[in-house]
């Protein structure tokens, strides 16, 4: 054989360097030329607008949730850290700004949104623009302890006004009715028996509220009662904050008995023309982050579109949604949405029946409804509840659930992975087994998820896993 | 000196000498084999490597006599009988160890040995102390001096943070990757004070070391002392012969236990650990290791009279014991008022450090019979306390158990499936168990303390010992006799506890546990 120098050697090497770079090259050139490339920048002044028909604003049908905010330096995923941390304002800011130039006009906040921190937040990122340029939507989130009052209410509406640099709410929302052990009860003390529904009512009138509506989770029969008074003339909805994705539209009864499949409190509203807001077209992430055979069938029909703008055309298609509500935490993700709605390409029918579908195949994976809301945080007793939560759903999802016995020849592997994952998502006096089962988280889910029970269950099955060594 | 040689010996050409004599060169292999593999054992906190290099520390001389391995103890007994204390120089890392920090100053300075004549009385001193120390029930104190627990002291303390530290590094890259092939330690400092005697001790041996090679084996270690006395008999040995030797001296000035007079050519067969290195560096071919041609120069009289025992370490032990119950109640209260008062989403609430409870009798893990059983055979090396998965185990700081394990539950409890102290203990102060065995051995039985449960203290539903309890000791009862269904306590039946702890780690009082575990003097089987 030839002896190769040095040269040669290096005059080869090169060559097939080329060679394969043109390969990849080639395969990255889409095959369809009018496809859009999925890092494309996001179009200006394509956003797609819905109308109010009550107060007659032109509302983008991307709207920005202030819930889930970008917080400085805790190096790794925000909701796995329950929150905890600085927000970000400077991050914020680009965010919004970026979101106003593509043609967002709304931001929903509330008062109890990261750790009490969203409004003031949102309030410097919007201060910076003008007034007319935008609307602003912030809640009544009268809870607990002094503000169930009168005067405990009416001090927070006007804190989040002062909050938000501003002198009136464009929407506003009660927030989250139909939750706790007695719904009617619940909805009667925070809204009816202290008057503080007729204090909105009149605060509409002189003009500081825009838009006066509800945000809804759990107990059908409140939303009925209210959609009710709204047929009778009682009160009037401007606007109804729901739940609306591919998985709630016919499961979230099936997933837990005290909620309302969205394709029932959407077709209300519609049929009386009140304009539904969604929110958790995306469940929180979990419909971004769905399990690899169904990414698969996405892709496979729109191979440069991400696995989330699937959620969002479905949640944008319906005519009489207002628009929709997402938690952008990084810019990434805002630029994804902001090219599903720029504008928007509604679901075929075709479409809508494999959405349908893969719902099936997600209700069947038996996750736990987790939306890392956390609304049930902080627990009294340190319990990082959405982390537990999610290290679980992440395991079946990514096929890490040692669940099938110690037969099972990946076991061992699962086992590993699962023990392992607990505690780097979970310092381990915030797991499940520290929880001691006061229930005073229950009433705080709006998935109307049974904490402590959940909890015993996880606990138990990685007891098992451990003695399993 | 070397000019004096008949032969063209040059520098040069002795250090081939020395490297190629057969006996260091075996020994240095042997004993860093021997140093790596132990210095592993004791850094694995995985649990895997005691299964292959775990008879590494039962063959360690004392470990063995305080476990009564006579088979063990009579082999290195043999050993020495016929190689001398080779023991000191391969098998004990303490030893080796100070060969290495050694010669590190000997890359800068040769030749820097000088004999100086044995300090017997002293030797024995130190033994006689280490016996009635041992007679007295301070094993721990009595440990202080032992020279493989040392060595597992210096490495649990100091070397282990370090390892664990670079464990952790790789963990976080893994973590990265999406690989679970690392996981993370906790990084922690068991005990402060043994921590300080880690420091001390690495200190005190590697200065003599450095300075002096061997002092500690020959002046303080008390297995250097008894193996040293079985060495004068041993078969084989570095003997001089006068008719060859020039008188050069480069034997004593290379003897880091400075055991050759180069006088009277004798060689202290106490203090030499037969480590080879003078037979390297004699041009002539003076010096063999082999059997015993003349008779050995009959040693000074051994066996100074010892000192008594008791004078050194009977003080009280510390009588401050806290009375923490009122405090902990108060405390408990506040920080559930705290959380009350406008409802906002997120965050972690603050988990306050555990303090842990005054124990009247410590607690020490299942296998190891009785807390005298641990006091008596315990080497103090904390190879269990590196060990232990569910960060139980820790270093006792009271005097009479000093440094020993004892049991904690502030940062996991005694896990059913976990027998690993049991296994790798060299000394059977820890005697090995099956696991089926594990859960039926009461080393203790949970108490309950009233003023500081949580249904008591703010009202809310609890029973978190109940619901882990991994013998069904806990039962529930009502608080108040007349509200069957009202909020539950928890009561214990000592007969069914175990004292795995379980109850006290899980329990949501801080930073006192409301239920916590008291130790047995004599564990009880069933």
């Amino acid at each position: 054989m030839k002896p190769i120098n040095r040269r040669d050697f290096l005059k080869t090497l090169g060559g097939a360097a080329l060679a394969s770079s043109a390969l990849l090259a080639a395969c990255k050139r889409p095959a369809d030329p009018t496809e859009p490339d999925s890092d494309a920048e996001p179009a200006k002044g394509k956003m797609t607008y819905r109308h109010n028909p009550n107060s007659g604003d032109r509302v983008s049908l991307l709207g920005y949730g202030m819930m889930r905010l970008p917080v400085v330096d805790n190096g790794g995923d925000p909701l796995a850290n329950a929150g905890d941390g600085e927000i970000d304002q400077e991050m914020v800011n680009r965010q919004v700004d970026y979101a106003l130039e593509h043609g967002v006009n709304y931001f929903d906040t509330a008062l109890t949104y990261c750790r009490g921190l969203s409004e003031r937040a949102t309030g410097i990122a919007l201060a910076r623009h003008p007034r007319s340029s935008y609307f602003i939507a912030t809640k009544m989130s009268n809870f607990g302890g002094d503000s169930r009052t009168r005067q405990g209410s009416i001090e927070m509406f006007e804190n989040s006004l002062r909050e938000l640099q501003t002198d009136y709410i464009d929407y506003l929302l009660l927030h989250s009715v139909g939750g706790g052990s007695d719904p009617q009860a619940e909805f009667n003390s925070r809204y009816m028996d202290n008057g503080v529904l007729d204090y909105l009512v009149d605060q509409k009138r002189r003009g500081r509220i825009r838009n006066l509506g509800f945000s809804f989770h759990g107990d059908v029969r409140i939303f009925d009662m209210l959609l009710d008074w709204h047929d009778q003339g009682l009160y009037h909805w401007d606007f109804v904050q729901i739940e609306l994705n591919y998985l709630d539209w016919k499961f979230a009864n099936e997933i837990n008995r005290g909620n309302v499949d969205a394709v029932y409190l959407y077709g209300e509203l519609h049929k009386r023309g009140i304009p539904a807001v969604v929110m958790e077209p995306l469940l929180g992430g979990r419909l971004a982050k769905v399990p690899d055979a169904i990414v698969r069938k996405m892709k496979e029909r729109e191979p440069a579109n991400s696995v989330a703008s699937w959620a969002f055309r479905f949640a944008g298609t319906p005519e009489g949604v207002l628009c929709v509500l997402s938690g952008m935490t990084y810019m990434e993700h805002l630029r994804d949405n902001l090219r599903s709605y720029c504008p928007l390409k509604p679901i075929t029918d075709a479409e809508n029946a494999l959405l349908l579908d893969i719902a099936n195949d997600i209700y069947n994976l038996r996750t736990i409804p987790c939306n890392e809301c956390n609304y049930c945080m902080p627990c009294p007793y340190g319990i990082n509840i959405p982390g537990i939560f999610s290290h679980y759903n992440r395991c079946i999802k990514e096929g890490n659930m040692p669940n099938k016995g110690r037969l099972d020849p990946d076991y061992a592997r699962a086992r590993h992975a699962y023990l392992v994952g607990y505690d780097r998502s979970v310092p381990r006096l915030r797991q499940a087994d520290h929880c001691i089962g006061c229930r005073q988280c229950v009433d705080h889910c709006p998935q109307r998820i049974n904490i402590p029970r959940e909890m015993k269950r996880i606990d138990e099955f990685v007891d098992t896993l451990k003695r399993e060594a | 000196m070397e000019n004096a040689s008949p032969k063209p010996a040059g520098r040069s050409a002795r250090k081939r000498r020395q490297r190629r004599h057969p006996l260091y060169r075996v020994r240095t292999i042997l004993a860093t084999l021997f140093f790596l593999c132990i210095t592993a054992l004791l850094l694995d906190f995985s649990g895997t490597l005691h299964a292959y290099l775990g008879w590494m520390a039962r063959v360690q001389f004392l470990p063995a006599v305080m476990a009564l391995h006579v088979g063990i103890i009579v082999g290195l007994l043999v050993l020495t009988l016929v190689f001398g204390r080779i023991y000191c120089s391969v098998i004990c890392p303490l030893g080796v160890m100070q060969d290495g920090v050694s010669r590190l100053h000997s890359l800068t300075r040769k030749h820097r040995f000088s004999y100086s004549p044995a300090k017997t009385w002293l030797r024995w001193g130190v033994v006689a102390v280490f016996v009635g120390l041992l007679v007295a029930g301070f094993t721990g104190v009595a440990a202080l001096l032992a020279p493989y627990s040392s060595y597992g002291r210096i490495v649990q303390n100091l070397l282990q943070p370090v390892y664990i530290g670079a464990n952790n590094l790789l963990a976080r890259a893994a973590e990265h990757y999406d690989s679970y092939a690392f996981y993370t330690q906790d990084v922690w400092i068991r005990s402060g004070l043994v921590f300080a005697v880690a420091v001390v001790s690495l200190l005190v041996v590697g200065v003599l070391a450095y300075r002096n090679g061997r002092t500690y084996c020959n002046t303080l270690c008390p297995v250097g002392t008894v193996l040293g006395f079985f060495a004068r008999f041993s078969l084989f040995k570095v003997h001089i012969d006068k008719d060859d030797c020039v008188s050069c001296g480069l034997c004593t000035k290379n003897c880091k236990a400075a055991a050759i007079d180069p006088v009277t050519h004798d060689i202290d067969y106490t203090r030499c650990v037969t480590c080879g290195t003078c037979l390297g560096h004699c041009a002539h071919h003076a010096m063999h290791y082999s059997r015993l041609r003349k008779p050995a120069p009959k040693l000074a009289a051994a066996g100074a009279p010892a000192p008594s025992a008791s004078d050194s370490a009977t003080a009280a032990p510390d009588a401050g014991r806290r009375t923490f119950l009122v405090a902990a109640a108060l405390a408990t209260s506040a920080a559930a008022l705290a959380q009350e008062k406008k409802k906002v989403d997120g965050g972690l609430a603050v988990i306050e450090d555990k303090q842990l409870p005054a124990r009247t009798t410590p607690l020490t893990p299942p296998g190891s019979l009785s807390v005298r059983n641990m006091n008596q055979h315990c080497t103090a090396c904390q190879l269990c306390v590196g060990q232990c998965p569910n960060h139980v185990l820790r270093p006792s700081t009271s005097l009479d158990s000093f440094m020993q394990p004892v049991m904690q539950f502030d940062r996991g409890f005694c896990r059913p499936e976990c027998t690993r102290c049991s296994e790798v203990c060299p000394t059977d102060a820890i005697r090995p168990i099956s696991l089926d065995l594990k859960s039926a051995i009461h080393i203790g039985h949970a108490v309950w303390v009233r003023d500081n449960c949580v249904p008591v203290t703010n009202g809310h539903a609890c029973g978190n010992c109940e619901r882990h309890c991994p013998t069904g000791a806990i039962l529930m009862v009502p608080l108040k006799s007349d509200e069957p269904d009202g909020l539950q306590i928890p009561t214990v039946d000592e007969m069914r506890c175990i004292g795995c702890g379980a109850c006290e780690y899980v329990c949501p009082s801080r930073p006192f546990s409301a239920i916590y575990v008291e130790g047995h003097e004599q564990h009880r089987f069933d």
